[in-house]
């Protein structure tokens, strides 16, 4: 009767990891950069949406309400899959790493507007309304006033929706980018003797993202602090 | 990952009540998952013992009421006359009457999960060939999905008894499991569009973008086979033939057996190139070590190969796409 062996564990199954250490890197590079293009990308067009939203303009309002119903009631991976191979076909042709950016783009924006947005009612209507007094116009009374405040108040959901977005781009790996999840799949493949010491690879290189975010989270709290 | 986690958390638990520990065992990590494997084993061993005695009661009575009247047997299970020596896997598993295999829930022609639920395909119908030889009912198979990456931990973990999932023997995965066979040779090869003319086989791939799936053995030889071709990965195949149709990747490779699969359904769109450039010798995983069984699962593999079973199980599946049915490769009884 088999007992509970486990072979290849021990000093092997680190070398599955060391040995791999370049592409592992490689992987981990191209993570960091999805991870980086998509946030600044999200986190744009997501305030924009969020200014679309509260903006007196009717038609910009019902685009911002539509978008947002859409794309964050879309699973990722359906987004993905229309934007790799339902664009190809009207013509829309990029690498696949572009794709990813612009998916993963895309979906996180909805949760970024929604995210500002609470942040802009939590802001006193005070203060937009003596902003308003003093002859502002709306974008600068949204730019100088409304949104440095807003955001003030939503750091942590904003952290969320970031961390969410580091660990979702690893749905890329099934969309032609060979990032940090394609590789632990390429080396648990190559070396089934050490699976566990490859996935713990892997996630390691998320934990580095993830908590150097929520470390630059907690310096940006700090100061929030300090202006208010 | 996940999903076979959360699969194999559903059904184990009901499938197999002899194993408790199975179903409630998280994911072990390296280090600290030890301790709880050492006593889940110890309680499995303890709760086995008390079935085997179980089991020799049943027998016991069985054989009484036999001797009163010879056919009221309801002959049920296909070799109802099997016997093994006790203590051997063979003997648990037919005691049991039940087994947990681990097969592709997603491979076309070997492991495909039709629409009712269950799996068909060749390696489906090579699993059915071995219960059936070890005396256990059709409908007490459990089938549970494998998915490349995690064959050798289901098997080290015992969450399946063996798997038979389009699963190439080649050395490495020999250190973590043993492998019975092979019942099947595979041969990777090249699709391209029907009217591609510049890439005629593996030698002329150089800066074209090949199409395969992330984590796949057929991904890793291409690398080594067209260092120059510009890999492309994704998680399934008829990804790739999407992004081949669309003119996003100029060619797709994987074994044979599948891209004929994909060409039959779309004749018009692909056609295969310049042969197969590998050999994959399809294997049957077992827990490293369990010669016995090994050698059960050979036997029982040579025997369908004289007597037509295997043939038959090829030309209903794999024969769909593949004409002329080949002779079956020799087993592999290799020493460790």
């Amino acid at each position: 009767m088999p007992s509970g062996r486990n072979p290849g564990q021990g000093s092997t199954a680190i070398d599955a990891v060391l040995d791999n250490l370049d592409i592992f890197a490689e992987g981990f590079r191209r993570t960091v950069a999805l991870s980086v293009l998509a946030a600044v990308a999200a986190l744009l067009v997501g305030t924009a949406l969020a200014a679309m939203r509260v903006s007196p303009v009717p038609p910009l309002r019902w685009f911002g309400t539509a978008y947002v119903q859409t794309v964050r009631n879309t699973p990722l991976t359906v987004m993905f899959f229309f934007v790799v191979f339902v664009l190809p076909q009207v013509g829309v042709v990029f690498s696949y790493f572009v794709f990813a950016v612009v998916a993963l783009s895309i979906y996180h924006a909805a949760l970024v507007c929604e995210a500002v947005r609470s942040g802009i009612n939590g802001v006193d209507v005070g203060q937009a309304e003596a902003a308003r007094a003093l002859g502002l116009t709306f974008s600068q009374n949204l730019r100088l006033i409304v949104l440095p405040q807003a955001f003030r108040n939503v750091l942590q959901p904003l952290g969320s929706v970031l961390s969410a977005l580091i660990r979702n781009t690893s749905i890329a790996a099934a969309f032609g980018v060979q990032e940090l999840t394609g590789v632990v799949q390429r080396l648990t493949t190559a070396n089934p003797d050490s699976v566990i010491a490859v996935l713990l690879g892997g996630m390691v290189g998320y934990l580095i993202l993830t908590l150097a975010l929520a470390g630059a989270l907690a310096l940006a709290e700090r100061r929030a602090v300090t202006i208010r | 990952m996940r999903v076979p986690f959360t699969r194999s958390r559903l059904q184990p638990a009901g499938a197999r009540p002899h194993s408790p520990a199975a179903a409630g065992r998280a994911v072990p990590s390296a280090r600290s998952g030890g301790t709880r494997l050492g006593s889940g084993a110890r309680r499995d061993a303890r709760r086995r013992g008390g079935a085997l005695m179980l089991g020799v009661a049943m027998l016991a009575a069985l054989g009484l009421t036999a001797c009163g009247s010879s056919d009221d047997g309801d002959s049920a299970t296909p070799s109802d006359s099997a016997s093994f020596a006790p203590g051997t896997t063979m003997a648990r598993l037919h005691d049991a009457g039940k087994i947990t295999i681990g097969t592709k829930f997603d491979q076309n022609y070997f492991g495909l999960k039709n629409l009712s639920g269950k799996p068909e395909g060749f390696d489906v119908e090579i699993a059915k060939i071995i219960t059936d030889g070890l005396g256990i009912p059709r409908d007490h198979v459990n089938f549970v999905e494998t998915v490349s990456a995690n064959r050798e931990p289901f098997i080290q973990q015992g969450r399946v008894d063996m798997v038979v999932a389009t699963y190439t023997i080649n050395d490495k995965r020999k250190k973590a499991v043993d492998f019975a066979g092979p019942y099947f040779i595979a041969g990777q090869s090249i699709m391209v569009a029907k009217n591609n003319t510049t890439i005629t086989g593996k030698d002329s791939l150089a800066g074209k973008k090949v199409c395969s799936v992330s984590g796949s053995t057929p991904a890793e030889n291409i690398r080594k086979v067209a260092p120059a071709a510009q890999l492309v990965l994704f998680d399934g195949y008829s990804k790739c033939a999407d992004a081949l149709k669309n003119g996003q990747v100029d060619a797709v490779t994987t074994d044979s057996v599948i891209l004929l699969g994909i060409i039959d359904k779309d004749p018009e769109a692909f056609k295969l190139v310049g042969g197969t450039f590998t050999r994959e010798p399809y294997g049957i995983g077992i827990h490293k070590g369990d010669t016995a069984f090994r050698t059960f699962i050979n036997d029982t593999l040579e025997a369908a190969y004289k007597d037509g079973r295997w043939a038959k199980a090829f030309s209903s599946t794999v024969g769909k796409v593949v004409p002329n049915t080949p002779t079956p490769p020799p087993v592999d009884r290799y020493t460790s």
